[in-house]
């Protein structure tokens, strides 16, 4: 079961600029091409390298990225139907790809004009089959005025407060640490614009317990980045970071919310013990996580189930600057997405690999050797990889 | 903008008539008793093909719930504030609804709750959830 550990590499990450007015100004395959171009430079790759592609769901075809790039013997071509969960379980199946001799180098791209564009929740108001649960949310969900993402998680945040007494203030300083750390990216949308105790809890309410700053920012913008086998990663330009363990796993049932025995437990609930087995690492080991942060209580709820504490506790682990740089686990160093923009997770993977590289500068993590990335989509689809620097092991 | 109402196909159809006729009915599996929701062709827990459509007591207790103060739906654009809650029957299947008597304020997880149905459409009636004294 660990030979997927340290058999792949990341060599290349790419990253637009994100906005919100008056938009990219481009398509969103536009916008996702100009990531990968700056993936392809970093790692020193040219597109005709590229032979295997895993686009995010209905964001582009792998076909249609080959045309575009130039990349003239595709291999390998998958898409993964977990939402913001993708990327990351496609680093895991880029993973395995390049490990088997699929494909030499997987291109992960992914962006949207989440802002200028057609927004997240008008899609799911008309869309049932773009919707996770498709005629489940449709026939069960909707007619009962639930249609979008903040108020289905609100439904596992307001249970989780119940029995563990979880706080709007814990939920706020999740909002307030991606906030802190956005100052210290002058790339985050939110650079510049801090955010106080006050601030949260004054903000709307839009579906209880969620608040407007509970809630991840909508902007257009995209990223992306390159896997490839660690024998391959040495030919390149270096800096490469070594992925030490992945895995993704689903809820039960996975496709209605609310019939789960267990209700809290989520993909990561199965998928971080067999990370950390691949890695051999623990929790306690982890030097920073990039969570994927849609709203805030799906960090709380991450932090638990990816075992850094236990389930009950993350309310607690985050507040007084836990989860801050400094903290005993600084998470979202770049903002995440509710305060650097809404890269769809793909931001999370470039910001791990900046930190372990040592490029993150005045957010940089001292002495960052291991690194956690998570991804969460639909209804709590989970993924996690555990990435460490290259050269250090 | 209207409301948004379920698709009358299949296994769905067949549990809202139900509610139609004022009746709150979910599958029973045939060999193990085991009730679900929503409606799937065949029992996870035994793996039977045979079901009915069994009467549930209608009683329940709120086992989560969210008040949405902001639409994010334009059919649900004047309904804001509302509470919409998952009900915990006592058949052991959780089913999302709307509690429509009880102030937001009030509304609590464990409070008991009572089913009862509105008329939507011609085609359509949804279950709704009072407050119970008493399960
Ligand atoms: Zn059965």
């Amino acid at each position: 079961m660990n030979t997927l550990m340290d058999a792949a590499c990341i060599v290349g990450i790419g990253q637009t600029a994100v906005c919100r007015k008056p938009g990219s100004g481009l398509s969103q395959m536009a916008l996702q091409l100009k990531a990968v171009a700056a993936a392809l430079e970093d790692a020193g790759l040219t597109a005709r390298d590229i032979d295997g592609i895993m686009p995010f769901p209905n964001l582009g075809r792998a076909e249609a990225f080959a045309a575009s790039l130039g990349c003239e013997n595709l291999r390998f071509a998958a898409t993964l139907n977990l939402g913001g969960a993708a990327p990351v379980a496609a680093l895991r199946v880029a993973a395995m790809a390049v490990a088997t001799g699929s494909a030499n180098h997987v291109l992960v791209p992914g962006g949207w004009n989440g802002y200028s564009g057609a927004r997240t929740r008008e899609i799911a108001a008309t869309d049932s089959e773009s919707i996770p649960g498709a005629a489940i949310a449709r026939d069960y969900y909707l007619p009962y005025g639930l249609s979008a993402p903040p108020q289905w998680y609100a439904l596992m945040a307001q249970r989780h407060m119940q029995e563990y007494g979880t706080r709007s203030e814990q939920l706020g300083a999740v909002a307030i640490a991606m906030r802190r750390h956005a100052q210290l990216n002058p790339d985050a949308l939110m650079h510049g614009k801090p955010m106080t105790m006050d601030d949260y809890l004054d903000s709307p309410m839009i579906s209880a317990p969620y608040r407007l700053l509970d809630c991840c920012l909508e902007t257009d913008g995209a990223a992306a980045f390159i896997v490839t086998s660690t024998e391959r990663a040495r030919d390149l330009r270096g800096r490469a970071v070594s992925i030490m363990g992945a895995a993704s796993g689903q809820p039960y049932p996975a496709d209605d919310i609310f019939n789960r025995k267990d209700f809290h437990r989520i993909g990561l609930t199965t998928a971080a013990p067999e990370a950390f087995a691949m890695a051999g690492v623990t929790p306690a080991e982890v030097d920073f996580a990039q969570i994927y942060d849609c709203f805030t209580f799906e960090v709380i709820q991450q932090i638990e189930e990816a075992g850094f504490c236990r389930r009950g506790e993350g309310g607690a682990f985050v507040e007084n600057g836990g989860i801050e740089l400094g903290g005993r686990l600084p998470v979202n160093t770049h903002g995440g997405l509710l305060s650097q923009a809404h890269l769809l997770g793909l931001g999370h993977v470039v910001e791990a690999v900046r930190q372990l590289r040592g490029e993150a500068g005045e957010r940089q993590v001292k002495n960052a050797q291991i690194g956690v990335v998570t991804g969460w989509g639909d209804f709590g689809d989970g993924s996690i990889a555990i990435l460490c620097r290259g050269e250090q092991r | 903008m209207t409301r948004p109402l379920p698709a009358m196909t299949g296994l769905t159809a067949q549990f809202y008539e139900w509610c139609s006729r004022g009746e709150l009915r979910f599958q029973r599996c045939s060999r193990c008793a085991t009730f679900r929701h929503v409606p799937r062709d065949l029992c996870a827990e035994c793996g039977s093909f045979d079901w009915e459509w069994a009467r549930s007591s209608g009683n329940g207790t709120v086992f989560t719930y969210t008040i949405v103060a902001r639409a994010l739906h334009p059919g649900f654009a004047d309904a804001v504030p509302y509470a919409a809650a998952v009900i915990e029957l006592a058949e052991g299947v959780r089913i999302l609804g709307n509690i429509v008597d009880c102030p937001p304020g009030e509304l609590r997880i464990g409070m008991p709750v009572r089913v009862d149905f509105e008329r939507q459409s011609d085609a359509v009636t949804l279950p709704v959830f009072r407050r119970a004294l008493t399960t």
